[in-house]
């Protein structure tokens, strides 16, 4: 089964919120270096929400995600992403496809972007594959 | 750690804005009950930004723990865990526990795995050590642990129906409180239209038996109208009465959910 393939079927396996296959050791590792990434967060009062998507990106391509948010809650998106990643980043998007300012954390293949809606309502966060090879990447949130 | 936060505040910035998603790109947006629903507990959040809501003030009377249809157990089994989130926001110990007790009794008649039920123990534990912020994620991993189960049972088809009972039952808890003590900021929380369209969406995929039992088929029928009732201008909070409306609209949905009668 080649790597397209493979990703296909584990995004129609993830529609449904929880995966129906095992979690392959590059998506456990992707998902460890998140929470790494999300422990400052934790510190400063976020609360992580027990739930995460995991896939593939390839070079100058990105994954976009959709999102529910509410007003008055501030909210922190994670990503990381395996060693053959160089530079990731996390962008956040209203319900328009309309950029927004976010505040941002970069450290090479991991990456944050904070935002604190004033408007409740459906948003995406687009991870972006900026330099590196093909790899798999896993995505968190944090809210308070 | 200090180090890892002192690296984040060194690395911080406002980014520069990219281009506009394109419609194709929104369209194809990767959507997962793990992310794009929101749990109660981030609902509940949000309403306490303006300032504490009478939490105890939305508790309901317990419901009947005997159902035998599934899909309805499932529909509970959401319910139930908001009533969780509910309780803990509360800060009540008590009620806490009863709920746990409640959420292991509903997820045991849907077989699920011995994880789930170990749970139930750590629920309390936390509980009567006051551990809130623990608590508050032993009940979002109870809620994936029971999917997760469901999953592996062969019943994928349920879990859309735990995540829609959660939803029900938070919009119903968080439209009383804001009816309660009416302010158009803290009813802004009750823009969710495409939360909806998605949980639509998802039961549309189920199997066609399940889809046309008379609890589901009638559940779905309802979500049409409750999707108009959540939709508004966006950075706009409904009306007193859009509130009302529904909060009506979500009790009679609950109703009919907690009856023992409708079980197929």
């Amino acid at each position: 089964m080649n790597r397209r393939v493979a990703f296909f079927l584990g995004v129609v396996l993830l529609v449904g919120g929880v995966s129906l296959r095992a979690q392959t050791d590059e998506e456990v590792e992707a998902h460890r270096l998140v929470l790494d990434l999300t422990g400052a967060f934790s510190n400063d009062g976020f609360k992580l929400r027990d739930g995460h998507w995991a896939g593939q990106i390839k070079p100058a391509e990105r994954a976009v995600i959709a999102v529910n948010l509410y007003a008055g809650n501030e909210y922190w998106f994670s990503a990381a992403a395996n060693a053959k990643a160089k530079k990731i980043s996390v962008e956040l998007y209203d319900e328009s496809g309309k950029p927004l300012t976010t505040e941002v954390y970069n450290e090479g293949e991991r990456a944050s972007a904070g935002f604190s809606p004033t408007s409740s309502g459906q948003y995406f966060v687009a991870v972006n594959l900026l330099e590196g090879e093909a790899t798999t990447f896993c995505v968190v949130h944090s809210y308070k | 750690m200090a180090a890892l936060l002192c690296l984040v505040s060194a690395a911080m910035a406002f980014a520069a804005e990219p281009a506009p998603l394109q419609a194709d790109q929104l369209a194809k947006a990767i959507k997962t009950d793990a992310l794009t629903i929101p749990t109660p507990g981030e609902l509940f959040a949000a309403l306490e930004k303006p300032g504490k809501p009478d939490w105890a003030g939305q508790y309901r009377t317990p419901i009947p723990m005997t159902y035998r249809n599934r899909a309805q157990i499932a529909l509970n089994l959401g319910g139930l865990i908001a009533d969780g989130f509910i309780a803990v926001q509360a800060q009540d110990s008590q009620q806490v526990k009863n709920i746990g007790t409640d959420i292991i009794k509903l997820a045991k008649a849907l077989g699920v795995s011995e994880n789930v039920l170990s749970r139930g123990n750590s629920i309390n534990e936390f509980a009567e050590n006051s551990e809130w912020d623990t608590l508050h994620e032993e009940l979002e991993a109870t809620q994936n642990e029971v999917k997760a189960s469901m999953q592996t049972h062969r019943d994928q088809d349920l879990v859309i129906l735990v995540s829609l009972g959660g939803w029900i039952r938070g919009t119903q808890a968080v439209s009383a409180a804001v009816m309660k003590n009416f302010d158009e900021g803290s009813a802004k929380v009750l823009r969710q239209p495409a939360v909806v369209n998605f949980i639509k969406t998802k039961i549309n995929d189920i199997s066609p038996d399940l889809r046309n039992e008379t609890l589901v088929k009638s559940v779905s029928e309802q979500l049409t109208g409750i999707e108009k009732l959540v939709t508004f201008q966006p950075g706009k909070g409904p009306s007193a009465d859009e509130v009302r409306k529904l909060n009506e609209a979500v009790s009679k949905l609950m109703e009919e959910i907690q009856k023992k009668e409708d079980a197929k």
